[in-house]
């Protein structure tokens, strides 16, 4: 094997130029995949994170997947059920005590139990629609997205005593309302209740800006007339993948519906397999083009060397090593150009890293590039670069070794 | 003597528009130590015959029998397994790898072979070179050797891993006289000093005088009473 090893370089070095071109192919090619793929990498991360970040990674609810089976389909295996009108269930998760209870036994993580309603939001003859979230200002915290947007004021402010909201700034500027103003909630029972303004924050979300407000759980129940009701668990994990595993259990045991977060954003998700995908055949695209590269070289050295090749056959080399021998050309240059196009990767990469970004219109700045670094870009960037160069280097050597030395001595003499 | 190489009505047909027959029913034996002549006018079939012998090419029909080896039934490997350790072929043109000194071209059969270590094949490279009287230009490239001197590296290769056989396609084709003698000597001397079996393509009558046996080819076909009575012999069986 040294010994093609040593006449492939000789081949390969004796056509500088070319394989220096050949091998720029390559490392361009790398370079760009490597970039393109830590950029893409890097907004799906980053994407993902704050997806993960914002939303619990299992929100229990107290629906069900499918209707309620009735009392008499559980009883007998065969039951016939017409005209019947269901009773008006109590909305709300039944014996919420007992399920935090359990769910606290084993999650492996945080959790927080709310009670959600829809409301109105009114000051000075303003009116603004909203979500009314009754929470456990201990718990909460461990569980909310919102709990680094504070601009004002804490969710331990709804503690400190009285009737006390938390809104989002955008809601608070629609109400002309400002921290320590008292508003006033009309929930949809008909109930109202005045709450002073404790905090304000904001997430960039709009909807949440301007639509979500948070009192004292205990509050919440009295808005909506449901003492001790609570309508949603969210729950946050140490380990965000396990959601899905979770929340079959807890749907199994419970009976309520548990959506884990990548189900939740399934199509979101599809979307960015797609994405993948289509980096990837961007980046064969790239190599592929690369291996034109090198299959023009080695096609050229398997036609300038067609006497080699016949005097090694006749000196006992098989047509293995003939095909070896070429493709180990291909594969050497791929892999001088592989090495230099993780350089250029990296250095890419790193550029890309200090670029800074403003956003303006929204007075948010999104300070530098989403980037992932990742070996497995290098590695993905380095096995398409050596498998176009194998095949690249295969076709042309595939050939060469099948030529019949007879006539290329004759021909040569 | 021991017979080392045999065919039995080797035939060669290159199958074109028109078939043309390169060898016809050829069938020879030839013993160790023998120092062969084959003889023709051109297109005669010389060369193709050679390279029959060699297993360089496939004949259409007939066999040819190495140390007792059938070769008809090997597949490529196993002729090239053969050619590596049996045969060491000496072309009219040099064919020495363009990029390698003179050493590592002779070293290149051995390290296919892979029989010695690094240090003693290139030991026995040196060795060989120095023997044919390049003891000076072992780490010269062919484009640095005169045409002389290219075709004793080229012996030199062919010698490498010690084969019995040497066939050699008009060694001294395109060399001067004296270069020519210079190459006949040492094939000479590998048939009577080493005990090789040399068979060469020749168009020099007088070299093919020299040596112990001739076998002349017309269209082909082995001829009878080509050979003159200079000749050891002129045996077909």
């Amino acid at each position: 094997m040294r010994l093609i090893f040593d006449i492939a370089l000789t081949h390969i070095s004796g056509r500088g130029r070319q394989t220096i071109v050949a091998m720029l192919g390559v490392a361009v090619g790398v370079g760009f995949s490597i970039a393109m793929a830590a950029l893409m990498q890097g907004g799906q991360d980053d994407f993902v994170r704050q997806l993960v970040d914002t939303m619990p990674h299992v929100q229990v609810t107290d629906e069900h997947r499918t209707a309620r089976r009735q009392p008499a389909e559980d009883l007998f295996d065969a039951a016939a059920i017409s005209g019947l009108r269901p009773r008006d269930d109590r909305r709300g998760i039944i014996n919420p005590t007992a399920a935090l209870s359990w769910i606290g036994g084993w999650i492996p993580g945080r959790f927080a139990a709310t009670l959600k309603s829809q409301g109105v939001m009114r000051y000075s003859g303003q009116e603004v629609g909203a979500v009314v979230i009754g929470i456990d200002p201990q718990a909460e915290p461990s569980v909310s997205p919102i709990i680094g947007d504070f601009k004002a004021g804490s969710f331990a402010a709804l503690a400190a005593g009285g009737n006390n909201v938390v809104i989002g700034d955008t809601m608070a500027s629609r109400l002309g309302a400002k921290l320590g103003d008292t508003i006033t909630a009309v929930s949809s029972e008909g109930l109202s209740r005045r709450f002073k303004i404790v905090g304000l924050f904001h997430t960039g979300t709009t909807a949440r800006d301007e639509g979500e407000t948070y009192v004292l759980q205990k509050n919440a129940q009295i808005l909506s007339a449901r003492p001790n009701a609570i309508n949603e668990i969210n729950i946050k994990l140490d380990n965000p993948n396990a959601a899905p595993t979770v929340a079959r259990r807890i749907e199994a045991e419970l009976g309520y519906k548990a959506v884990a977060w990548q189900e939740a954003n399934e199509s979101i998700l599809e979307a960015l397999v797609v994405r993948n995908v289509i980096m990837y055949t961007v980046v064969a695209a790239i190599m592929l083009v690369a291996g034109f590269g090198i299959f023009n070289i080695i096609s050229t050295i398997t036609h300038e060397k067609a006497r080699d090749i016949a005097i090694m056959k006749s000196l006992g080399f098989t047509e293995a090593d003939m095909r070896v021998l070429f493709v180990l050309e291909g594969v050497a240059i791929a892999t001088a150009g592989t090495l230099l196009g993780w350089a250029l990767g990296f250095t890419m990469v790193y550029a890309l890293s200090l670029v800074h970004f403003e956003i303006s219109t929204t007075g948010r700045e999104m300070t530098r590039l989403p980037i992932a670094w990742s070996t497995l870009h290098y590695l993905i960037a380095a096995a398409f670069a050596l498998g176009t160069a194998a095949v690249a280097g295969y076709l042309p050597a595939r050939r060469a070794a099948r030529a019949n030395p007879v006539d290329i001595i004759r021909g040569a003499a | 003597m021991n017979t080392l190489i045999e065919t039995k009505d080797l035939t060669r047909i290159l199958r074109e528009a028109v078939p043309v027959a390169l060898v016809r029913d050829v069938s020879l034996s030839i013993g160790e130590r023998e120092f062969v002549a084959v003889t023709g006018p051109s297109g005669s079939g010389k060369s193709s015959l050679l390279y029959l012998l060699g297993l360089l090419d496939r004949p259409t029909d007939g066999t040819v029998t190495i140390r007792g080896r059938d070769t008809a039934l090997m597949d490529e490997d196993e002729r090239a397994a053969m050619r590596l350790v049996n045969i060491g072929f000496v072309f009219q043109f040099h064919f020495l790898l363009p990029e390698f000194t003179a050493r590592e071209n002779v070293e290149i059969p051995m390290r296919k072979l892979r029989h010695l270590g690094r240090n003693e094949m290139r030991q026995r490279a040196s060795d060989l070179l120095a023997a044919l009287g390049l003891a000076d230009h072992l780490d010269k490239r062919p484009d640095q050797l005169s045409g002389g001197q290219r075709q004793r590296v080229a012996v030199a290769r062919a010698l490498a891993n010690d084969p019995p056989l040497i066939l050699a396609d008009e060694p001294t084709g395109s060399l001067d006289s004296q270069s020519s003698e210079q190459v006949f000597m040492i094939l000479e001397k590998l048939v009577r000093e080493q005990g090789k079996t040399v068979i060469a393509v020749t168009h020099d009558l007088e070299m093919a005088s020299r040596m112990d046996r001739r076998l002349h080819l017309i269209d082909g076909r082995l001829t009878m009473g080509a050979a003159t009575g200079d000749f050891r012999s002129t045996h077909e069986p």
